[in-house]
């Protein structure tokens, strides 16, 4: 109406519109085709060009793939079924090779009558993965997983049950100092609390395991970290070091950013430092350094030294990572807290880091991602990892001499399935914690 | 409605002081000299021009800012670095943000209940009780269950309110509640003041309102330059002001 008028002219509407639906949009393998992929001449070259490419690859992988042979006993044998099927000079690969190895790729030189072992630490692993991972569960089996990685240390290495237990009995000493006394002073108990433990490990746990060992000795056979190899190795470090550089690197980020001198100047010096070193380093100063520090005589299994320096490792990164989420929440959040009267580790525990370890999750788990995959680098410390150090006992094998390529497929192949996993459980939470109605 | 103000009683005890207070961030001379005294019950309004110090004087009550010299006594506690004295006086303060500050990742129920259970430490079932009435009250208990990125400005900074009521506090701090809301969801906000004025509050509101400071003030605090340049009742204060600062003040906001 304004347009059939002069634009000046006075305008008052008689009749409101009611809302329509919006116009139906046209759909069609064709416009999908001309939209997506020759919305333009450059574009079209493009999507040639690609296509191109991806037939390069598929043509020169595929029938390798698919030639593959899954029964022979070693590589001639392989080779000999490929060319009688495939004609001479056919290409394939040998799967049977995994076949033939699959449990020294899953429990490296785990002794073979207790495989059972293993495999029931992993389905109690899931079992207590779930609640963490799913909060729809109640949060009562909560306790369950708490208690798993005691369990899972006795099933994976075993010998007597007490010494793990004791570990138990530390952090319920910890526990019960800190509940007591934070009411009081929370710095003292945070001291209590660590402190108290750390001498029970160090000066009681050891008569009291012999004394526990005579009277009513519970015990499995023992297996050295030595033999442990494979995924079973890749799994525990990986698991370990993820479940314990979280907290880890949450701390570091809460004091990075605190306005304690000492507290700040300590987390940037860890961080800067571990993240300016390389990651193999580290794992030298775990398998050969630490020896020297520590006094003779003492046993110092290589499987934790490992994990601990793996954690330190990762948790520098989670604490940037975090501190990128801290940085992010308005200073209204925090003043808020503030004004509603909550102490420093409330605000922190209730506000803070509900938020910012949600902005932090994606960057979080990327952390966690790299952190699995440079497990394999424990080969440079003398761990049997799947990657390089089992192919290479498996090629030792004369049958076996000279596989390569079908090693790195079905290890990359397992990884990328473990990774893409913890990719999605992200994308699942960032969408399941969305709070806004867009 | 200026007659609410005259209608409501003051009492004589003292709910917060003043006495010679100095802040300074780095140079700036931030708050000079500062001396007020507020009685409970007493409905004050703080304006001024911007960067006059009236945001950082009230912020300096519940000790979200520090003051260097001087001395702030709320509720009879005095406010020094003693974490524990701090958090008293927070617990019994409520604050209203411009921005409404509420938490995203909570619902507006737990926002509600949040500081009465962890702080005041009262039962879960009593704090959401609580915090249903208070919702009530501003009128958005059917909202209890939604996020607040779900809610419009206005009905946000009532739940605001609402959490901070949530606490029983004794004296209530608004830093300009309704500047970052629509023209259409000011009014809501206000009528909700409004009402709290007149049950009696102690309140404290730095704002550029004054309509409600004609319906609700006892006095009217003018800031300049980190000092207090004139109070005054509303009446008069509107009517008859003395200084000249305040009346160029007042000519620039009243002046269109």
């Amino acid at each position: 109406m304004i347009g059939k008028t002069s634009p000046s002219a006075p305008y008052v509407r008689k009749l409101m519109l009611d809302p329509l639906p919006p116009p139906a949009k046209a759909s069609g393998v064709s416009l999908w085709l001309r939209e997506k992929l020759f919305s333009s001449w450059g574009n079209a070259f493009l999507t040639v060009i690609g296509i191109g490419l991806i037939w390069l690859l598929v043509s020169h992988f595929a029938p390798w793939f698919l030639h593959g042979v899954w029964n022979a006993d070693s590589l001639a044998a392989c080779r000999k079924t490929i060319a009688t099927t495939w004609g001479e000079g056919a290409s394939g690969a040998c799967w049977a090779v995994i076949r033939a190895r699959w449990n020294q790729f899953i429990f490296g030189f785990y002794p073979a009558e207790i495989y059972w072992r293993p495999v029931l630490t992993f389905v109690l692993f899931l079992l207590a993965l779930a609640p963490v991972l799913f909060s729809q569960l109640p949060r009562r089996l909560l306790w369950g997983s708490l208690v798993y990685p005691l369990v899972a240390i006795w099933l994976l290495w075993g010998g007597s049950v007490w010494p793990v237990a004791m570990i138990g009995v530390g952090f319920v000493i910890g526990a019960v100092l800190w509940r007591v006394l934070v009411a009081k002073n929370a710095i003292l108990a945070a001291l209590a609390a660590v402190v108290v433990p750390v001498l029970f490990w160090l000066f009681l746990t050891g008569p009291i395991d012999d004394l526990l060992g005579k009277v009513l000795p519970v015990s499995i056979q023992s297996v050295p970290s030595r033999q442990f190899g494979g995924f079973l190795l890749a799994i525990v470090l990986g698991a370990g070091g993820i479940v314990m550089s979280l907290p880890l690197g949450i701390v570091l980020a809460l004091g990075r950013r605190s306005d304690m001198f000492l507290v700040k100047m300590f987390s940037i010096g860890f961080i800067e430092f571990v993240r300016g070193v390389p990651l193999i380093a580290l794992l030298f100063v775990a398998s050969l350094l630490l020896n020297y520090f520590l006094p003779p005589g003492t046993n110092f299994d290589i499987i934790l030294r490992v994990m601990i320096l793996v954690t330190l490792f990762s948790a520098a990164y989670i604490a940037e990572v975090i501190r990128g989420g801290l940085a992010a929440l308005p200073r209204g959040q925090y003043e808020a807290a503030d004004a509603l009267g909550l102490d420093y580790w409330k605000a922190q525990r209730l506000i803070v880091l509900p938020q910012a370890l949600k902005i932090s999750i994606p960057g979080i788990v990327s952390s966690f991602i790299a952190m699995f995959k440079d497990t394999t680098l424990v080969t440079f410390v003398g761990l049997f990892e799947p990657l390089k150090s089992i192919p290479d006992t498996i090629r030792a094998d004369f049958a076996w001499k000279g596989i390569y390529w079908e090693f790195f497929v079905f290890v990359g192949a397992i990884f990328f399935i473990i990774n893409f996993g913890m990719s999605r459980y992200s994308m699942y939470l960032e969408r399941k914690l969305k709070r806004d109605n867009r | 409605m200026p007659e609410t103000a005259t209608k409501l009683q003051v009492s004589d005890e003292v709910a917060v002081q003043l006495v010679d207070v100095n802040k300074w961030y780095g140079q700036f001379h931030v708050l000079r000299d500062i001396n007020l005294t507020v009685q409970r019950g007493e409905r004050i309004v703080i304006a001024g021009p911007s960067g006059s110090g009236k945001s950082t004087m009230i912020r300096c009550i519940n000790r979200l800012e520090e003051h260097q010299q001087g001395k702030i006594i709320v509720d009879g506690t005095e406010l020094t670095s003693d974490l524990k004295n701090i958090d008293k006086v927070r617990s019994e303060v409520g604050m209203v943000f411009q921005h409404f500050n509420l938490f995203p990742h909570l619902t507006i129920l737990e926002n509600c209940t949040l500081a009465p259970i962890w702080v005041r430490k009262i039962p879960k079932k009593e704090a959401e009780e609580t915090a249903m009435y208070f919702l009530e009250k501003v009128k958005i208990p059917d909202q209890a269950h939604k996020y607040p990125g779900m809610l419009s400005g206005g009905q946000q900074q009532r739940v605001a309110i609402a959490r901070s009521l949530c606490m029983r506090p004794r004296i209530m701090l608004f830093d300009e509640p309704t500047s970052a809301l629509d023209p259409e969801m000011i009014k809501e906000v206000l009528d909700t003041m409004i009402q709290l004025a007149e049950e009696g509050m102690t309140m404290l509101c730095v704002t550029h309102e004054m309509g409600f400071a004609q319906a609700v003030a006892n006095r009217v605090i003018f800031m300049a330059d980190g000092q207090i340049v004139e109070q005054n009742n509303p009446h008069d204060f509107f009517h008859n002001p003395q200084s000249d600062r305040t009346k160029q003040f007042l000519s620039q906001i009243l002046g269109h």
